[in-house]
């Protein structure tokens, strides 16, 4: 008996690294769409609509600045306090709403995944993806204040670095996308990690200088702080935009590696659920 | 050999059963360390078994089919046989626990109706959104999109948002996009039901067309047995996750009815529990009912039916007619011998009779009966005085001089006698 071939076949072996990412280029139209869907349904049936996506950040800004800005006094002198905590809470709101998206991406999906096969990693791409709108929405209104600043001659100085924009956003969604994964592979058999991800990005976010400047970390922890990877990229942004504080051009290099470690187990991991997390999600 | 299209190979699928893990991490770090150690799991219940893997329940146990190009395939069997597992693990939702499935071309499957259907967006919204979840790309759903809407008559409401729309004209949308989609096999699990008549047929031819005209496989999963007859080309039939039948509809159909059949070529009425209602009107309580000398409840063609029956009298009775009525296995009367106006006693009679019947009229096929008897009131309504579910039999002319195969589906279960020729 001659056995015939198939294009495709379904076994019960599960492989720690296949990640094929031929499949999920194919199905870009269902990324997109799902970007477009999470966007507009999120903003349907709202007076205000897609304004939200600032007023949101802009009063977290307004807070940071008043509390700790000016009651505890943590904003370094000689840069608008406003603009600085603007600069980090858009970097760290991106990031963290990454992070919480994709991290219950199984089991707030688990109604679609249970009826229909895609590559699985279309969902948390799409969430990065659909994060990203906000983003920029938020990034047009930090140029705006940018330079109006620069226009009323205040101490902000954006300097070349700027360029490196958008390898920055690209680090925080793998970074946030690896953890997330991480997250949501986990979370299909324990929910205990969803719940410890609400305060647990919270708390991270004290570990990064979004409500404060690097300067007040004492020396000798300095280097121990800097192992937090987001914490490069916050203060990379800060010397981009607004030409303060120092690049830590190590302290990033080593973000990378953790980013793409972080991502390269998020991806095993993902694999590994991929097929049968719906039995137990 | 070539045109196979999906291959099953001793594909089984196994589930644990009760709650999978101690439910929490902690729970289950805890007993995976006491097994490292060796020491008892602090989260067993007491007195439970340990944990042994032995809590398991094969949902599906080696199954081993495969399906050529083409073919539609019905896929039947009571709640639990197994068949959406089946189905789930084709589309790749989950994997099997062992084994192989391996198929050509893309699936599209409809295990739920409106897959990613977002509430908030719109009808066109949607049909791009399922589209894509289906596997079509953008250009091709534009391309397809006005057959799609067209196909399910949406045309009027294809920009409101799906949340308003009935739950028919989600379906019909749904539907529609699935039915356009390009794949080479369609997987559809009992999702037609909500669509009107109409619809379900204009389903169902749509389904005839891809696997007759345009040579796709169409695997179909339903408990309307009318509409896998209608598609279906074959048929499987699971119980308890195995295959216990494979090959023609018709054949599956009944062997998967058969549970309701029952051969026993007498039965006792003295313990069968009547309802309330039917008591309050009863004058005549069936004791028995019995094929006198008959060791198999299968009749020959040519061979006379004899029917026994025994009766007391609850009430006095007077003028009582007998109905025998005959029904298929899917609950659907057939035909009906009527006895007018025969039987009249005191209370507490008794009486047994034996009934000729001709049976040559009905065709080969599996039959129940309902035994029934009736009053006239001063009106000439019937009402009935006692009625039970009576003798089932089997109607088998592989001996009669037109060796043919009667097709009921078509034809009825009555062959009516042979007109007569006037002029030729």
């Amino acid at each position: 008996m001659n056995t015939p071939t198939f294009q495709t076949t379904i076994s019960s072996r599960r492989s720690w690294f296949d990640l094929n990412l031929r499949e999920l280029w194919r199905y870009r139209d269902l990324i997109t769409l799902f970007v477009r869907r999470t966007f507009v349904s999120q903003y349907k049936q709202t007076v205000l609509g897609p304004a939200w996506a600032i007023i949101q950040p802009l009063l977290t800004t307004v807070v940071l600045t008043v509390v700790f800005g000016n009651i505890a006094g943590l904003a370094p002198s000689g840069v608008p306090s406003f603009i600085f905590y603007f600069c980090a809470s858009m970097a760290w709101g991106y990031f963290s709403s990454c992070l919480t998206a994709t991290s219950n991406t199984f089991t707030a999906n688990a109604a679609i995944l249970g009826k229909v096969y895609f590559p699985r990693l279309v969902m948390p791409v799409s969430t990065v993806l659909s994060q990203l709108i906000s983003f920029a929405v938020q990034y047009i209104f930090f140029l705006g204040f940018l330079f109006y600043y620069m226009a009323t001659g205040a101490n902000v100085h954006p300097n070349l670095c700027v360029l490196l924009t958008p390898l920055l956003l690209v680090h925080m969604a793998m970074l946030s996308l690896g953890i997330g994964i991480i997250i949501s592979a986990v979370t299909t058999k324990y929910r205990d990690l969803a719940m410890v991800v609400g305060f647990g990005v919270q708390l991270w976010m004290y570990a990064t200088p979004v409500a404060y400047d690097v300067t007040i970390i004492p020396e000798q922890y300095r280097a121990l702080y800097m192992l937090n990877p987001v914490t490069p990229i916050i203060t990379l942004i800060r010397y981009a935009y607004l030409g303060y504080g120092e690049p830590y051009w190590g302290a990033y290099g080593f973000s990378w590696c953790v980013t793409f470690v972080i991502l390269l187990l998020g991806v095993m991991l993902f694999n590994r659920v991929e097929k049968t997390f719906m039995d137990t999600v | 050999m070539e045109n196979t299209v999906i291959k099953f190979d001793h594909v089984s699928k196994e589930y644990r059963l009760g709650a999978i893990g101690g439910g929490t991490l902690r729970g289950d770090l805890q007993s995976f360390m006491a097994r490292i150690c060796g020491r008892e799991d602090p989260n067993a219940m007491i007195g439970a078994k340990q944990y042994n893997g032995n809590e398991r329940f094969l949902a599906l146990n080696d199954i081993s089919f495969e399906v050529k190009k083409g073919e539609a395939l019905g896929i039947i069997g009571h709640n639990g046989a197994g068949k959406s597992t089946l189905l789930k693990l084709l589309s790749r939702v989950t994997a099997p626990s062992a084994g192989t499935i391996s198929y050509n071309g893309r699936i599209a499957s409809m295990l739920e109706v409106g897959t990613g259907f977002h509430p908030e967006l719109t009808g066109r919204e949607n049909v791009y959104m399922n589209g894509a979840i289906l596997g079509m790309t953008k250009a091709e759903i534009s391309k397809k999109f006005d057959d799609i809407v067209a196909f399910a008559e949406m045309e009027q409401f294809i920009d409101t948002p799906v949340k308003r729309y009935s739950s028919g004209m989600y379906v019909k949308l749904a539907f529609s996009v699935a039915a356009h989609l390009d794949s080479e096999i369609m997987i559809m699990d009992e999702v037609l039901a909500v669509g009107d008549m109409a619809f379900q047929k204009k389903c169902l031819d749509k389904l005839r067309d891809a696997a007759k005209q345009e040579g796709r496989t169409v695997l179909y999963v339903s408990h309307n047995m009318n509409t896998i007859r209608q598609l279906c080309d074959r048929c499987i039939v699971l119980n308890k996750g195995q295959i216990i039948f494979d090959g023609l509809p018709e054949e599956a159909i009944s062997i998967y009815m058969n549970k309701q059949m029952t051969d026993n070529v007498k039965i006792d009425f003295e313990n069968y529990h009547r309802s309330q209602w039917a008591m309050m009107r009863q004058k005549v309580f069936l004791t028995e009912a019995s094929f006198p000398n008959k060791k198999t409840v299968e009749f020959m063609s040519g061979e006379p039916m004899y029917i026994n029956l025994k009766w007391r009298n609850v009430q006095d009775v007077s003028h009582a007619g007998l109905r025998i009525e005959i029904w298929n296995l899917e609950d659907v009367a057939q035909a009906t011998y009527v006895l007018y106006d025969f039987y009249s006693g005191k209370k507490d009679d008794t009486a047994d009779v034996t009934l000729k019947l001709d049976v040559s009229m009905l065709m080969d096929a599996e039959y129940k009966t309902y035994f029934t008897f009736f009053n006239k009131d001063k009106n000439g309504n019937n009402f009935d005085i006692e009625c039970v579910p009576g003798l089932c039999f089997i109607r088998n002319n592989t001996n009669a001089e037109q060796k043919w195969a009667w097709r009921p589906k078509n034809w009825g279960y009555v062959q009516l006698p042979s007109p007569e020729i006037l002029n030729i």
